[in-house]
């Protein structure tokens, strides 16, 4: 068995870290979708915030984006 | 900026993009690079266009003279009048539109041809944005509440209970003067670092496929990753703008915090 893992282990090559970012952006991706998706809600219900809502809404983008480019930046800094 | 082939196979993009070789003054403190070389060009092409715009400014303008006033309009009633008011605005419009018109230009040296290096894909030219930021809000703060106004404003906020502030206290001493001025530069940096890599794929893949690959068939994988590269160029353009955009959005947002009064 444990011979086994390792034969596999033997094939399969690469960095982890690209494992790492695909994990990394999962968090961010959520939270944009939630983000914008219910910024578009409040602006069906009241079009008449629609750019203060918008400018939030890009306010808030910057902060989940920079989450996910931390993954980015980790990727490159730690290996 | 495409990897070079030598008949060597597909090399993907590296982090080495971004630290080419020198190609002045090696070895002092005055290094001068590609990506310096790109800044300056950009710098001197947006200071001749608004120079050349402020002489030739006519009550009925021209096309040209428009679009600079269309971009400038859109910085003061877009940014700085709704998120600032009126009254501050005008003081923090030079520096808002100075930010968005320079980030902007800077950007998009990252998709024009031949210099296709975003001159804020490496952390220095936006860390130095960051730190004028930094300066600019901290400053507008301290002239509006003094020191110590300013530090109970920011760091105390009012309508917490008050054993709450054990907790609340030196998140927002981190958030207020590490976190912001950092993650401001690191998202600008990391944007482009992310754009370029993937624009160089797109570029890369396809010169791969359609000039080294001998298989005619894989000539397909190439015009379907010359199109995914078009489509990301107009992609970089898009993110260009709103990185622009988020980073003046911020700025405005951190000074209003700074110079918002207590209730």
């Amino acid at each position: 068995m444990s011979s086994l893992i390792l034969a596999a282990a033997d094939t399969v090559s690469g960095n982890l870290a690209t494992i790492g970012y695909g994990l990394a952006v999962l968090g961010p991706g959520i939270g944009l979708g939630i983000l914008i998706g219910k910024t578009v809600e409040g602006m069906a219900r009241q079009p008449e915030v629609a750019g203060q809502l918008r400018t939030t809404m890009f306010i808030g983008i910057g902060f989940v984006e920079v989450l996910g480019l931390l993954g980015l930046i980790t990727g490159f800094l730690f290996t | 900026m495409l990897p070079l082939s030598s008949g060597g196979g597909f090399t993907p993009p590296t982090i080495q993009d971004f630290f080419p070789e020198p190609i002045l003054f090696s070895g002092t403190w005055f290094e001068f690079d590609r990506i310096q070389l790109v800044r300056m060009l950009m710098a001197l092409f947006l200071v001749g266009v608004f120079v050349i715009a402020a002489r030739r400014a006519k009550l009925v303008p021209g096309r040209f003279q428009a679009a600079i006033e269309w971009i400038l309009d859109f910085v003061r009633t877009a940014v700085a009048e709704d998120i600032l008011g009126k009254e501050n605005a005008k003081k923090y419009l030079t520096l808002l539109t100075t930010l968005f018109v320079a980030i902007l230009g800077f950007n998009l040296t990252g998709v024009i041809p031949f210099l296709n290096i975003a001159g804020t894909s490496r952390i220095g030219l936006p860390l130095i944005l960051a730190l004028w930021v930094y300066v600019m809000y901290i400053g507008a703060g301290i002239k509006k509440h003094g020191v110590g106004g300013f530090l109970k404003g920011s760091l105390f906020p009012a309508g917490v209970p008050a054993f709450l502030y054990v907790l609340l206290a030196p998140v927002e001493f981190l958030q207020v003067f590490v976190l912001r001025p950092v993650t401001l530069a690191l998202r600008l940096t990391a944007n482009m670092i992310a754009g370029h890599l993937m624009l160089v794929l797109c570029f890369g893949a396809t010169e791969f496929f359609l000039v080294q690959e001998a298989f005619p068939a894989m000539k397909v994988f190439g015009a379907l990753t010359f199109v995914s590269a078009l489509v990301m160029t107009l992609f970089e353009i898009f993110v260009a703008a709103l990185q622009a955009y988020i980073f003046v959005v911020l700025t405005a947002v951190y000074i209003s915090l700074s110079i918002a009064d207590e209730h």
